[in-house]
């Protein structure tokens, strides 16, 4: 049997949504920006499209969604844009976002401290989440742009959104969330809460590689970050990707339209699991469970080194991860299980498990017992479950190496 | 960046055959015991190096006959990745059999060896090496517990890249002899620097006593000092050339000729020069010269004069020599 439990970092595409795709690779592969009819033949396909992504959001005709080539470029769009728009032309100086924020928003903003940008990173609670009040102190007038993650790619912990837009909306501050890792797993309702500008990724929800959004309230100006042939009207040039639009339409559809139900049975898989794992002795799960996307479990084992578990998964045709896949191969500790306060050594014992809806009670079974039988053998090996203490002098007193 | 590093590697991808095996099965894990080691009339020496809280954690047991001084058996415990544990493994298997004076002699470079499948391919990818380096100071810490000397007495000399064991004195004898400028040469040169990264500059994966960035710009200073003290010995006793002093040298070259062979007839005439600058340029050493009291506005200054000055200093100091009023 083969798991896969690395579904925070890529999805399977959904088989309906690549049926969906197929007549826009080589029956229907004109420009949508010509004139003739190859090029206007797609344009009944991305209105839909367009709208299955308006409905499944429940944003407002007046709001704009642009579709971008991955929610990289949406976090850079917004923050690089907000730089240019009131920073460089304009008199703030200020970005506020949080310290466990994806790469994308991240190193952008230490790129715009280059720049002479201020940044401030919020620190997070235990749960690994930013209290809504704790951003209040930090808005001052120069402040350009609040940017918070909806939810957390590692822990799957929920960010308490609407009351950070209602704190963004009071201060008259705009307020940007990556929710990469919410929408298609939690509902996500633009007339519920108060966002300016959102991005979101196809393959986090089964839908395609290589196409995102980005949703823009009330249409609002931001400065183009890709100037070009004025497509989507001038917002974000580049020839429309269509079949990748059409199949992003269709898996937010598919993902959203009875999002509550899927989302309650991946949960019932996910807290089976995760009960199960906890029995291990040692052990303890990031983030309290009803706050959590439904899919996620970050897990600590004590004595197990994470890439070294991985490895033991892997050999037994799991896949997981050690935190963001994106940082799995520079073996740093975890970063959010830092940024919470959990002890140093906990933070090299971090294993993300995340489900999707393909997911099925025989894997869910299939890993629990693989996962034991991995801890088992790596804690057997491992020097925290030596019982023969060191000959005196011959003891460690902290980290002599350096993170 | 090339084509071949656009996709970046498969980091599991990179292990040695070894390394997967002896990661999938170690033969050396587990323990020996005080009890079990005194029973058969053999010393146990057991030591820790890294901790959970680095990411990376190692315990070496050596059960060690006292009479020869030789290492009967070993084990090791691992909190680590793949690489660590199969690199323990190695470390272990080196050791057995070995007296502690030879065991000490064991570097990470051993280990990896030993770990690959064949010579010429390395067994774990550079960021990996580090897990080797944690072998050889655990070696270095049993062996200081047996023998009761501190492990860094071992260390004959200061080891700045533990990965590639590059010691200071290399690196500042190779920056010296082929004119080192950057971080990215000395990598090329040595392999200092090619692996961890740690020993490049303060901030990475472990904290170091000797970064590369301080080391080539404290040897590029010693340079530059030894390059000007040459030039200013050269120039005291006469036989520098011209062209190889450093500016101050020029001018103090330029005035004392001045000083003895021009300014005199000058000052009878009530005017005066000094110097402005001085401008090596592809085809002159141009000197900018300002004419003081009678001899500004005199006629001959652009002519007679100015040929005079200039052929002294060109006899003096260098036929290159082209003196401009200004």
């Amino acid at each position: 049997m083969q798991v896969y439990l690395d579904n925070n970092a890529t999805t399977m595409v959904d088989p309906l949504v690549v049926q969906e795709m197929m007549p826009f690779f080589s029956e229907i592969y004109g420009n949508p920006n010509s004139l003739h009819k190859f090029g206007t033949a797609s344009h009944p396909a991305i209105s839909k499209a367009i709208d299955q992504v308006y409905t499944a959001l429940n944003a407002s005709d007046e709001d704009d969604i642009i579709f971008t080539g991955c929610a990289t470029e949406s976090n850079n769009w917004v923050l690089q844009s907000i730089f240019t728009d009131y920073i460089v032309n304009g008199d703030k100086n200020h970005i506020i976002t949080s310290e466990v924020e994806h790469p994308s928003i991240l190193s952008t903003c230490k790129f715009l401290e280059e720049q002479g940008v201020k940044v401030t990173y919020l620190p997070v609670n235990d749960q690994g989440i930013v209290e809504a009040e704790t951003l209040r102190g930090f808005i001052t007038e120069k402040t350009a742009l609040v940017s918070i993650m909806w939810a957390s790619n590692e822990t799957g912990m929920i960010f308490p959104i609407a009351e950070i837009g209602e704190i963004c909306k009071e201060k008259g501050v705009l307020f940007h969330s990556d929710a990469v890792q919410a929408v298609g797993k939690i509902r996500v309702d633009l007339q519920k809460v108060h966002v300016d500008f959102l991005s979101m990724s196809a393959h986090k929800f089964h839908g395609p590689k290589g196409v995102g959004a980005l949703y823009i309230k009330n249409s609002q100006a931001l400065t183009p970050l890709l100037h070009g042939g004025e497509q989507m009207r001038g917002r974000r040039s580049g020839t429309l990707n269509v079949a990748y639009i059409v199949g992003m339409g269709k898996a937010i559809e598919l993902a959203t339209q009875d999002i509550e139900i899927t989302g309650a049975k991946i949960r019932e898989k996910r807290d089976r699991l995760e009960d199960a794992l906890v029995e291990l002795s040692d052990t303890f799960v990031v983030g309290d469970r009803w706050n959590r996307t439904p899919n996620t479990i970050l897990i600590s084992i004590r004595g197990v080194e994470g890439e070294g578990m991985l490895w033991d998964l892997n050999n037994g045709q799991i896949g997981a991860s050690t935190g963001s896949a994106c940082a799995s191969e520079d073996l740093e500790a975890n970063t959010v299980m830092l940024a919470i306060g959990a002890d140093n050594e906990l933070a090299h014992t971090g294993i993300r498990l995340s489900l999707s809806r393909f997911t099925t009670d025989e894997e869910i079974d299939y890993t629990i017992n693989h996962f034991k039988e991995a801890v088992a053998r790596l804690r057997a090996i491992s020097s925290s479950f030596a019982k023969q203490q060191p000959t005196v002098g011959g003891e460690v007193q902290e980290c002599e190496l350096h993170h | 960046m090339a084509k071949a590093d656009i996709l970046g590697e498969s980091l599991w991808d990179a292990y040695s055959d070894k390394v997967t095996t002896l990661m999938n099965n170690p033969l050396h894990q587990g323990e020996i015991f005080e009890a079990d080691a005194q029973a058969r009339g053999h010393k146990l020496i057991v030591a820790d190096f890294g901790a959970e809280s680095c990411g990376d954690a190692v315990r070496l047991y050596w059960e060690i006959d006292s009479k020869t001084d030789t290492i009967v058996n070993s084990k090791f415990k691992s909190f680590g990745c793949g690489t660590a544990i199969a690199s323990s493994d190695v470390m272990t298997e080196l050791c057995i059999g070995k007296t502690v004076a030879q065991a000490v002699k064991i570097t990470n470079i051993d280990v990896e060896m030993a770990l690959r499948d064949d010579p010429d391919t390395p067994a774990v990818p550079p960021q990996k090496m580090h897990c080797s380096v944690m072998a050889y100071d655990v070696i270095k810490k049993a062996a200081g517990l047996y023998m009761g000397v501190d492990s860094e007495s071992f260390e004959e000399e200061i080891i700045v890249c533990e990965c590639a064991r590059v010691s200071l004195k290399t690196l500042q004898e190779v920056i010296k002899l082929n004119d080192l400028t950057t971080i990215e040469q000395i990598t090329d040169y040595t392999k200092a620097g090619g692996f961890c990264k740690s020993c490049i500059k303060p901030g990475g994966h472990e904290e170091r006593e000797y970064y590369l960035v301080d080391i080539l710009r404290d040897t590029r200073r010693e340079m530059d000092e030894e390059k000007m003290k040459a030039a200013a010995d050269a120039s005291a006793s006469g036989e520098s050339k011209f062209e190889d002093m450093t500016l101050v040298q020029q001018i103090k070259a330029v005035d004392a000729i001045i000083d003895d062979s021009v300014r005199q007839f000058l000052v009878m005439d009530g005017g005066d020069m000094e110097v402005i600058d001085i401008k090596p340029t592809d085809e002159y050493i141009d000197i900018y010269i300002r004419y003081l009291g009678a001899c500004n506005g005199c006629a001959s200054s652009a002519t007679g004069t100015l040929y005079a000055i200039e052929s002294t200093l060109k006899e003096k100091l260098s036929s290159n020599i082209r003196v401009l009023p200004i």
